[in-house]
Parts: structure tokens; C-alpha cells; sequence
């Protein structure tokens, strides 16, 4: 089956002065996809963000939007919108002014939809004629990508937009972005969060110090033969700490992050899955009731842990 | 899976249009509660200003026409225009152009602004043009308030020029609106400057404050005794040089070479903006305009623009030196005397007299003989004497003179009493303000000598 791509990086390197921001980055994003972009700080997330936008050019390398090879700047093709950096707003406007001068530069020829709808899709509907001077940062947030679905994106390209969301407000946005996919648009967002990755994204790309440390399913991240720790309360800690230095396969960690405490009996165990089977059989065989068990982190942040900090060490 | 490049293929976005970034521009700049204000301030205050002044007892006598505040409409909204020059003016670009660009960065919207427009040269074009908007809507507030003030408070009556000859109500509104639209020049290039400190200085005060240190020292300079080549290479010099509409005939060489050279700086300054606006690169987060080098790649240029400017000045007009010279000062006192002289004596009921009849001389001396006749100062000592019809006696009177580089002076009468050494004059209708005890007066910096 043929899937279109919506975006295609090959090779992208950019340098500011002697920083490498970007080196030799691949990237395929297909159309209707939702793609995360994840990092540690400095990795080179917005830098590559900015490039699909058309802020500026690669100094090497090839990029294809929407079928158009990008040369230059602010030459990305019609239908690529988003922000970087925070959404640009103007605080002496009211939220419907915002997104009416903005429809007003784009002129009628644009493809605008109401105002009135891409307010009442982000949510700030109530808010429409405050001005943004005294909004949060997540209703900031919401406002740049109701300006962003003003002109109905092939493209939207957005930088950290649950920044400042409350849950309530990033299930609201989830909806907003899952439905826009479905439509056939392709989101590329990046974010610090792994769950805000794993509740909408079906591909990630993990960047670390400017090069791509991992690139493809989600699922396949979260699968990967790795170790993680897990919490263990159980009926009989003293019992099931035994059990655990009997077993092959498993480690018990002393984390105070983890919260592990004798008197409360919380355990922390570092193990393969496998491993992981054979200790529950193990404490169901000897009458040890599990009361908890989960990972001190989730999957996913595990395995982007693991992946830029051995990138980062190199 | 096989991958495909998404059909159908998606055109290059085209740029949005310069006059739709106009609109957006504008809709910013007026969203913004301190333009709004400059606005409505601009509209009213100068109109409550004249007004005010106008029916005092004590009038800005310092201030050019100011001691003509309660004789004529007219002279209020020049009052005004030298108060402009000097402060307001200056202070507005530096509000307005100053912060066109560093309002982005301020607000952290480059990126979102160029995504949506597309073009440098558009988004330049737009915010340039805006800012220019509200500049000009700011000056025709005050020449037009001001002017609305004087001319409702005092009424719409003759103006005395500065060289004592009265200007009908008519020709003194024309000179007005002429010097207020003079000025513009001097107002686009601290406008560029301030554009250029936007772009080069990013967020920094420092751009925002730039046209108003600029002015503040060009003002500064012009208070100096340079020469005048030096004077006149300055923009600011056009903030001055609208003086010389009021004379008979006008002064208009210095007025044209101001406004000149005010355009050349507007047109240097403003492509050295856009030159350092396109050079930025907007995906380095941590830069945000400011920057030694392209503060670098602005002023070097314009330094260079000034010294070119003085040496073409220098080589093309006669004025060397301070341009006051004695020869021009005394034909100036002359001829203002002669013609305030005709005021006084219609003011008495005497017979009418000409200029030609009077056939007055002047003869000056600075710091009494001691230093040479030239240059400015307030040591200058001028004896008038002149002739009427029928009378053998010469009459004589003595001015103390208050000469200033620009070429301005005030003249203080020193006596005989009954001419020019009393605030007053008596006439058969009561007492009325004698025309020759102090008037202003222009020297022409660039006018060749002619004996007078």
C-alpha cells in the first residue's frame, strides 16, 4: 500500500555560528499522521520544527513538504502553518481580534474558516473578546492553534503545545488534533512529555544532541528488550524481598525517588519482563497477595531515557 | 508500505501582500493604549497649550513668536513647531518607529509573523509604512490642534516675520502649514534611525531611546559654535531652518539643503534596516537583534554619510566658518528695522514713511571692538540710524544683541526711550506694545555679503 508522505528530510544539517543545531537528520512523516518529536533540551527540536515552517533553510541536506522541495526561506508551500517558540499572539488584542487580523492579512483568497468555529474547537469560546494580555499560558496555547486551523492546514507544525494545559484543556486539544488527522491532515508536535507522545502520537522521533537517536512506531519504542523498574507492594515485603534475591532475572533498587521505604513494604524491582512473570507466579505460588505493580517510569520514557543519555554520554 | 510523495503537489505559499501587512500592521500599532493616547494627546493638547499661553500676561518671549502669542493665531502653532523640533517630535519617533520591530521580540512573534506573511521585504515594507502612518497623523495633530487653538483664542490677524514685515493672515497661514510640512523631512530620518535602532538593538531600551538621543545630540550640536557646513549636514538642522519662511524673501537655501539632507538620512538610514533585518536569522532562539556588529553595520555607514555630506556642503556654498558675520547681521537689523519702524509710526499716527525713505544703516560691534565682528554671542553692540522725509537730523537708536549659532538673534533695544527703549509705546488709543524695543531677527548662515 502507497502512503503519501507529507514530509521528507534527508541528510538536514544546520549549524548556528560553531553549534551544530541539526546533524544529518532523516525524517519521514506520513500524511495524517500525527508525529511526535521528543528530546532533552538542546537537542534540536525547535531548530528542525522552524525548518518545516520555513523560518530558515538547512545548510545541507534535502527537505520535501507536501511534495515541494524548500530551497529558501518562507518558501515552505501552502498549507504548512504552527508555531515555534510559543504561539505569537498580541496581547492588546482581544482573542477574536487576534484571529480576525490575522484571517485579514491571509485576505479573502485564503482558505479561512470561521472564527467563531476555531474559537468554539479550542475551547475559548467564553473568552473571545478578552484580551489576551490577561490569558494563561494555556489558554495562549489554545489561541495559537485556533490561529493555526484558521487557514485549514495540510501541515501544522506545533512546539510544545501543552505547555500549560491543564488535563481537562489537553484531552480538549487531544480531540482537536486527533480529529484534524483523521481528516487527512499531518500534525508534527513536539513535546517534553511522553504521554502527551503516547495518548496521540502513532510515530515518534527521538532527537539527542542534534542527531536521531530513534524514528518509527511508537509500539516498537515500548517493546524494545530493555530492563525497567517497577513498584512492588505486596501482603509480605519481608517474604517477597527474599523471593526477589532467589530468583534469576531480578534486582531490587534502592531509589528514594521511587519512594521505596521499609515500613511502608514498597519495593522497587529492576527486571526484564520475562523475569518479571516468573517473580508474580512466584508470589501467587507462596500465598503473597500483589497489591501494586507498576513502572517507576512509563515505558516509553524509559526507553528515551536510555536512548539520549547513552547518545549524550558518547 | 512504500512511500510517496503526498499528491497533488502543494504550490509555494505566495507572500502576503504589502497592503494587507499595512492593515495588520496598523491594527497593532493603534491596538496599543500609549499610540492611542499619543494620538488623542497630540489632537487636543497643543489647542489647549496656545490657547492658554495666548491670553497670559507673560509670553514665551524665548521661544520664536512667542512674544507675538497674543497678537495673532498664527504665531502659536510656530511656538509649537519649536517645541516639536526640540522635544515632542523627536520622543514620538523614538515611541512609534523605535519600537516597530523590537515589539516582536518583545512579544516573542517573529516567528509567527513570518510564517504568516513570507517576506522580509513585505513584512519591512508594512511595518515601516504603518509606523510612517502614525508619525504623520501625530504631526498633522499638532499643526492642526495648535493651530486651532491660536487662531480661536487670539483670531485669525496678521503675523510680524522675522525681519519685522507683516505677513497678511492668508500668506502667514500658508508660511505655517509650509513650515510644519518642512519639518516632516527631519521627522522621517529620526523615524529611520529609529526603525534602525528597532531592528539593530532588538529589545533593548537602547533602541527604543535611540532617535531621541540621536536628536537630543544633534540639537546639542547645533547649540555649538561649528561651522556651518557641519550645522547643515546635521537632519537636525531642518528643525531650524523653517525660520527662514518668514523673512522677505525667504531663506530658502538652508531650508532646501536641511530638508535635503534630512532625505538622504532617511533613505541611508532606512536601507540600512532593511539591510540588517534580513541578515537575522530568525530559528536562533537566542538571538533577539541586539548585537554589536550590526550596531556596527548601522552607525559606521551614517557616520560616513555625515562626513560626505560636510565635505559636499563645504565645497558647494559660500558660508565658511560660523556664517554670522557682520556684514549680513547688519543688513538683517536693517531691514527688520526699518520695516517695524512703519509699525510704530502707524501706530502713533505719524505720516507713513518707506523703507527706501528711511534709508536706515546699521553699524555693529562685538564684544566692544575688542574681538572680531563675527560668529555668535551676546557681546554684539548695533547703532541704528536712519532718515525721514523733511527732517535733516539722522535718527539713531542702540540694539544689544543676543546672536545664536543658528543664526537666530533677539535684538533688546537700548534707548532713545521714545524709539525702542521702553516695553510700550503711548497712542492716541491707549498704550500698546512697542514693536521696536525687542523683536527676533534671522541671519542667513549661507547668504553671500552684500553691504546693506
Amino acid at each position: 500500500m502507497d502512503t503519501p508522505v507529507a514530509v521528507r528530510a534527508r541528510g538536514i544539517t544546520k549549524c548556528f555560528g560553531d553549534v551544530l543545531a541539526l546533524d544529518r537528520i532523516d525524517l519521514d512523516v506520513a500524511q495524517g499522521q500525527i508525529h511526535g518529536l521528543v528530546g532533552p533540551n538542546g537537542a534540536g527540536k525547535t531548530t528542525l520544527l522552524g525548518l518545516l515552517l520555513g523560518l530558515a533553510v538547512a545548510d545541507e541536506g534535502s527537505l520535501e513538504i507536501l511534495g515541494t522541495r524548500v530551497g529558501r526561506a518562507l518558501a515552505a508551500p501552502d498549507g504548512v502553518t504552527g508555531f515555534v517558540d510559543g504561539p505569537g499572539l498580541y496581547p492588546s488584542l482581544t482573542a477574536r481580534q487576534n484571529l480576525s487580523a490575522l484571517a485579514a492579512l491571509r485576505g479573502r483568497g485564503a482558505r479561512t474558516t470561521g472564527i467563531d468555529d476555531v474559537l468554539d474547537r479550542v475551547g475559548l469560546t467564553d473568552v473571545a473578546d478578552d484580551r489576551v494580555r490577561g490569558f494563561s499560558l494555556g489558554m495562549r496555547q489554545r489561541l495559537g492553534l485556533a490561529a493555526a486551523l484558521l487557514t485549514g492546514p495540510r501541515l501544522l507544525v506545533l512546539d510544545e503545545p501543552f505547555n500549560g494545559l491543564d488535563p481537562a484543556g489537553k484531552k480538549h486539544l487531544y480531540g482537536v488534533l486527533t480529529r484534524l488527522a483523521a481528516d487527512g491532515s499531518t500534525v508534527v508536535l513536539s513535546s517534553h512529555r511522553m504521554d502527551d507522545l503516547e495518548a496521540l502520537c502513532s510515530q515518534i522521533t527521538i532527537l539527542a544532541v542534534g542527531q536521531v537517536v530513534f524514528t518509527g512506531a511508537l509500539a516498537k519504542l515500548s517493546t524494545e528488550d530493555r530492563e525497567l523498574d517497577y513498584r512492588l507492594r505486596t501482603s509480605a515485603p519481608h517474604a517477597a524481598r527474599r523471593l526477589i534475591s532467589d530468583l534469576p532475572g531480578l534486582h531490587l533498587v534502592d531509589d528514594p525517588a521511587a519512594g521505596t521505604r521499609q515500613d511502608t513494604g514498597l519495593l522497587v524491582v529492576r527486571a526484564l519482563l520475562p523475569a518479571l512473570d516468573d517473580l508474580v507466579a512466584a508470589l501467587v505460588r507462596t500465598d503473597i497477595a500483589v497489591r501494586e505493580l507498576a513502572p517507576v517510569v512509563s515505558p516509553l520514557e524509559a526507553a528515551f531515557l536510555a536512548l539520549t543519555e547513552q547518545q549524550e554520554s558518547t | 508500505m512504500t512511500a510517496t510523495i503526498a499528491e497533488p503537489v502543494a504550490p509555494a505559499a505566495r507572500p502576503v501582500s504589502v497592503a494587507r501587512g499595512y492593515r495588520f500592521e496598523l491594527v497593532k500599532l493603534l491596538s496599543q493604549w500609549r499610540i492611542r493616547l499619543l494620538v488623542l494627546a497630540c489632537w487636543i493638547a497643543p489647542a489647549l497649550f496656545v490657547a492658554a499661553v495666548s491670553q497670559q500676561s507673560s509670553l514665551p518671549v524665548d521661544t520664536l513668536f512667542g512674544r507675538w502669542m497674543n497678537a495673532t493665531g498664527w504665531a502659536g502653532p510656530l511656538v509649537m513647531l519649536g517645541f516639536a523640533g526640540t522635544y515632542a517630535l523627536p520622543l514620538l519617533t523614538s515611541v512609534v518607529a523605535g519600537d516597530a520591530f523590537a515589539a516582536e521580540d518583545r512579544l516573542g512573534t517573529w516567528r509567527h509573523l513570518l510564517v504568516a506573511v513570507r517576506s522580509y521585504r513585505r513584512i519591512f515594507v508594512a511595518k515601516a509604512l504603518a509606523s510612517l502612518t502614525v508619525i504623520l497623523v501625530l504631526v498633522a495633530g499638532m499643526a492642526v490642534s495648535s493651530t486651532v487653538g491660536g487662531v480661536v483664542a487670539v483670531g485669525n490677524r496678521p503675523l510680524v516675520g522675522l525681519d519685522g514685515h507683516l505677513l497678511a493672515p492668508a500668506d502667514a497661514a500658508g508660511r505655517v502649514l509650509l513650515a510644519w510640512v518642512c519639518v516632516l523631512a527631519p521627522t522621517l530620518a529620526l523615524a529611520a534611525i529609529g526603525l534602525l535602532g528597532s531592528v539593530a538593538l532588538g529589545r533593548s531600551p537602547a533602541g527604543l531611546l535611540l532617535p531621541a538621543v540621536v536628536a537630543l545630540a544633534m540639537a546639542l550640536a547645533q547649540t555649538l559654535p561649528l561651522p556651518v557646513a557641519v550645522r547643515l549636514a546635521l537632519p537636525s538642522y531642518a528643525f531650524i531652518a523653517w525660520n527662514g519662511l518668514f523673512t522677505s524673501p525667504a531663506q530658502v537655501g538652508p531650508l532646501l539643503i536641511g530638508i535635503g539632507v534630512s532625505l538622504l538620512w532617511t533613505a541611508v538610514a532606512t536601507v540600512l534596516a532593511y539591510l540588517v533585518f534580513l541578515r537575522r536569522d530568525f530559528t536562533n532562539l537566542s538571538y533577539d537583534g541586539s548585537g554589536r556588529r550590526a550596531l556596527t553595520v548601522g552607525t559606521l555607514p551614517l557616520a560616513g554619510l555625515l562626513a560626505v555630506t560636510v565635505g559636499i556642503i563645504a565645497a558647494s556654498t559660500p558660508a565658511m566658518g560660523s556664517g554670522i558675520e557682520q556684514d549680513k547681521l547688519q543688513q538683517s537689523i536693517a531691514t527688520a528695522f526699518a520695516h517695524l519702524y512703519r509699525q510704530q509710526a502707524q501706530q502713533l499716527n505719524r505720516p507713513d514713511v518707506t523703507e527706501e525713505q528711511l534709508a536706515t544703516t546699521v553699524a555693529c560691534t562685538k564684544g566692544d571692538g575688542r574681538v572680531a565682528a563675527q560668529g555668535p554671542g551676546n557681546d554684539w553692540r548695533c547703532v541704528v540710524s536712519w532718515h525721514l522725509p523733511g527732517v535733516e537730523a539722522t535718527g539713531s537708536a542702540i540694539y544689544q544683541l543676543d546672536v545664536m549659532s543658528d543664526g537666530r538673534y533677539v535684538a533688546d533695544g537700548d534707548g532713545p526711550k521714545e524709539v525702542n527703549g521702553y516695553f510700550q509705546v503711548r497712542t492716541p488709543t491707549g498704550d500698546q506694545p512697542n514693536p521696536l524695543w525687542q523683536f527676533d531677527g534671522n541671519v542667513e548662515l549661507l547668504s553671500t555679503t552684500s553691504k546693506g
